[in-house]
């Protein structure tokens, strides 16, 4: 008997009955079934092209240790009906392919690379196959995040040799047409990136990014650490994202493990998430103005945020909010309210002013206008998350279309501009300050009595859960399965860098070259969170 | 004026550039640190840098020429030869009957064109792009700076520069006819643009593709370094007292006493003060202009400056 009451179940059924097997619904408004490798394609087309829903997610597990065989997990969310549905793909261990979805579906030929770098899964027909994570100094046949790789320098692991192996960029070729490198080693004091400029004149014809020179090993990590110190390296995924992925990561342990967090705990991560996002719209937009030259800016914007994350320390001890948000709820409680709600109402006052200023530099607005200019059809192919998504016409926000912690409960809006161009990602985030200390202030206000921790039990074996949380970047996914012992079997953590890294190549294309950190800076990628 | 006179004040000349155009960029990052709401480096901060660079070694690429070597000495040796030719406290210049201002002019481009020839020389692709820009800078400012220069020199009657000075010095009336505003206009638009401050250029900017000077010297380490930055710094420094003191004589010493060298030195710093508060003012309001909207600018004060030459006959 199959179950009821999810949005796709029906049409997926009709269009493909037996070969959906072992349908189930683990969790409110998830829907999971298996399929075969050879149904990927159909299942996955119809999902997208048909239902319109968006892959989300598309990871491997190894599980050669107790099964034999490899699995693919593809996540489907969809945004407009509140659900999501995903399947699972057993890929055999002695032929270890897969059919790539990247013509029918185009992010995914991404993830497959992934895929193919860390497991050795082969997408076949992949358009582009190239290696993604590991790049051409690594070995061959080394795929780290099979469960019998070893550690380098352990013995088993070939050696990693440096050999000058080029990696295949695409040529622009013509009269006029030069190539200028750029990176991994900047000018500023960022994290390393490899830009590959085809330009004629300061024109940019073609740009491609090279990235995961730092590569750490975090999903790796995941499944040899401890279950508590797993959340302190969520905490670490990506640095100025601390407590928007150790939330996520959180929500997926209590998910798996089946614990109800506090009311309290969940209004209070709602505070939290939103002061994160505070504090790095207002310094990033600062930065932007500060990278057209406008120092002052650069200067109101870094004190603005101090101001802020100076809030932060006094409220948790943290000024980045580290060590708040454990399996189960939170650990730290907000007494004084009141407070709170007129330091933020003063803070809200000073960034208007600053805000003004901004917006009476003609220079300023004349360089955001049309640079950079992201169009909403590629922003949509690409799955471009956060408010890059939102800046060119994606209405898509995770606190409003999958709620969780206490978003449910709250009134905001979610800011949605067309142009794409770098001051609608300006406008949107600056939008976005408004509508989080709207949302901090209504939760203030709100906010329940009651305990701030729920007892978080050892975690069931092998059990599988996934939460998604719409840090400041964008919607963030981690992917969890359980393993024996309390141990993290695998943990797959998608930050949104990961997609939108891609749409900032699409957006430059025609513009000149000093135009690209302007255009950069207005998307803020992080390097740490895509190289995991 | 006898020998010794002379030679003291080249001396002075030159200890002044030397010595004061770190303290100029000091000045004018501890102003705009006040402006933005920031504390700025410590004053002596250039000097440090350079005592820095000193001591470190010369990295110079395997590919880079001759050109690459001698650009820092030709560009530093260029600002000491203006440095003689630029009246700073006296107008009694020392190699004054040697040449004018169109040769100060030429002076300029001429170490700008070996910056550009340097930029290109490592074949590095950021020395290009800088050096591309910096020709495209260079090549619409030129017009402009010698339209300036000629419209100055129309007022005055002359193209030397102690001339200059003693004749708009001795009549205040010239400073206030048209043709010398729109040529003080003309010439504050090119200052900035070839001297690299803002909207033109950025000074301060690590963002290694929106550069245009830095680009250049990115290649340039140890003591080749110090002898380009200390040439840019000489180079503002140089611009500033040629606008301040060309278009605004008041106090400039025209004889060889005591209290006018002083009184001269006085007023001197206190419109280099003036000259860098309005530096630093303009690069707090305004931000950097798209590069493709530079030659705009550098139009407009072509326009200025051919209205200047036009204003004087018709006036």
């Amino acid at each position: 008997m199959n179950p009821t009451g999810h949005p796709h179940l029906d049409s997926l059924l009709a269009q493909f009955g037996d070969r959906l097997q072992q349908v189930t619904i683990p969790y409110p408004a998830e829907l999971h079934f298996r399929i075969a490798r050879e149904d990927i394609l159909d299942v996955a087309g119809y999902l997208y092209q048909d239902l319109k829903v968006p892959l989300d997610l598309l990871l491997a597990v190894d599980q050669r240790p107790q099964r034999g065989i490899f699995e693919l997990v593809y996540l489907f969310g969809d945004r407009l009906r509140h659900a999501h549905t995903s399947f699972t793909v057993p890929v055999p261990a002695e032929d270890p392919v897969f059919p790539s979805l990247a013509g029918k579906i185009f992010v995914a030929g991404r993830y497959e690379q992934e895929v193919w770098d860390m497991f050795g899964l082969v997408p076949q027909q992949h358009p582009d196959l190239r290696r993604l994570v590991r790049h051409a100094y690594w070995p061959e046949d080394y795929y780290p995040l099979r469960k019998d790789a070893g550690t380098p320098g352990d013995g088993t692991v070939p050696d990693f040799k440096d050999e000058g192996q080029p990696f295949r960029f695409q040529r622009v070729e013509g009269e006029g047409i030069f190539e200028i490198p750029v990176g991994p080693v900047h000018a500023g004091i960022i994290e390393p990136g490899h830009f590959r400029f085809s330009v004629e004149g300061e024109t940019i014809i073609n740009l491609e990014s090279r990235l995961w020179w730092v590569h750490k090993g975090i999903e790796k990590l995941f499944e040899t650490l401890p279950l508590r110190q797993t959340v302190k390296l969520a905490e670490r995924i990506s640095g100025d994202t601390s407590f928007s992925h150790c939330l996520a990561y959180c929500q997926a342990l209590e998910k798996v493990a089946g614990v109800e967090v506090p009311l309290r705990a969940r209004y209070l991560r709602t505070i939290y998430a939103e002061m994160e996002r505070l504090y790095n719209h207002i310094h990033d937009i600062g930065f932007i103005a500060q990278d057209t030259g406008f120092m002052w800016a650069g200067a109101q914007g870094g004190r603005l945020r101090e101001q802020l994350v100076r809030l932060n320390a006094q409220l948790t001890g943290s000024r980045f909010l580290r060590d708040v948000c454990l399996p189960g709820g939170v650990t730290r409680d907000i007494s004084d309210v009141v407070h709170l709600a007129l330091v933020l109402a003063d803070w809200l006052k000073d960034f208007h002013e600053v805000l003004q200023v901004l917006r009476s530099n003609t220079i300023f607005l004349d360089r955001m206008q049309d640079t950079g200019i992201l169009f909403p059809q590629r922003a949509e192919d690409l799955q471009v998350l956060g408010y890059a998504a939102r800046a060119s016409g994606q209405n898509r926000d995770t606190r409003r279309d999958h709620p969780y912690a206490a978003y449910d409960f709250l009134e905001f809006d979610v800011p949605v501009f067309e142009k794409g161009d770098v001051q609608a990602r300006f406008e949107v985030r600056v939008e976005e300050i408004r509508q989080s200390v709207r949302l901090i202030h209504a939760a203030l206000g709100k906010l329940p009595a009651g305990p701030l921790m729920a007892p978080f039990p050892d975690l069931p074996e092998n059990k599988v859960a996934f939460s998604q949380v719409e840090g400041w970047r964008g919607t963030i996914t981690h992917w969890v399965q359980s393993g024996s012992q309390n141990q993290i079997y695998r943990c797959k953590v998608k930050d949104p860098s990961f997609v939108n890294w891609p749409a900032i190549n699409l957006a430059i294309r025609t513009n000149i070259v000093p135009d690209f950190p302007l255009t950069n800076k207005s998307f803020d990628l992080s390097y740490s969170g895509n190289d995991l | 004026m006898d020998y010794v006179a002379k030679f003291l004040i080249a001396v002075v000349q030159l200890l002044i550039v030397l010595g004061a155009s770190p303290v100029l960029v000091s000045l004018i990052r501890r102003l705009k640190a006040r402006l933005q709401g920031r504390l700025g480096p410590p004053w002596f901060q250039p000097y440090y840098d350079l005592a820095k660079y000193f001591q470190k070694e010369s990295v110079v690429s395997e590919t880079a020429s001759w050109i690459f070597n001698f650009t820092p000495y030709l560009q530093f040796v260029c600002m000491l030869l203006i440095a003689l030719f630029v009246p700073f406290y006296t107008a009694m210049l020392p190699l004054d009957a040697t040449g004018g201002i169109i040769v100060i002019m030429y002076f300029f481009l001429l170490s700008t064109f070996f910056l550009a020839l340097s930029g290109l020389d490592t074949g590095s692709a950021f020395g290009g792009m800088g050096s591309s820009r910096e020709m495209t800078i260079a090549a619409l400012a030129e017009p402009t700076i010698i339209l300036a220069v000629f419209s100055i020199s129309l007022v005055a009657n002359s193209t030397n520069i102690s001339t200059i000075i003693l004749r708009l010095g001795s009549d205040y009336g010239l400073l206030f006819n048209p043709t010398h505003l729109l040529a003080f206009a003309a010439f504050v638009i090119v200052t900035i643009a070839e001297t690299g401050r803002l909207p033109v250029d950025n000074p301060t900017t690590h963002l290694e593709l929106t550069m245009i000077h830095e680009a250049m010297i990115l290649e340039y380490s140890g003591r080749h370094l110090a002898l380009v930055e200390w040439s840019a710094w000489m180079k503002l420094f140089l611009f500033l007292s040629l606008l301040t003191n060309l278009f605004f004589p008041w106090g400039v010493a025209t004889s060889l006493d005591l209290l006018s060298f002083v009184a001269g030195l006085v007023i001197f710093a206190v419109k280099l003060t003036l000259a860098a508060g309005a530096i630093a003012f303009m690069e707090t309001i305004l931000a950097k202009v798209r590069i493709f909207r530079v030659p705009e600018l550098l139009a407009g004060s072509f326009a200025i400056a051919l209205l200047a030459i036009i204003s004087f006959y018709v006036l």
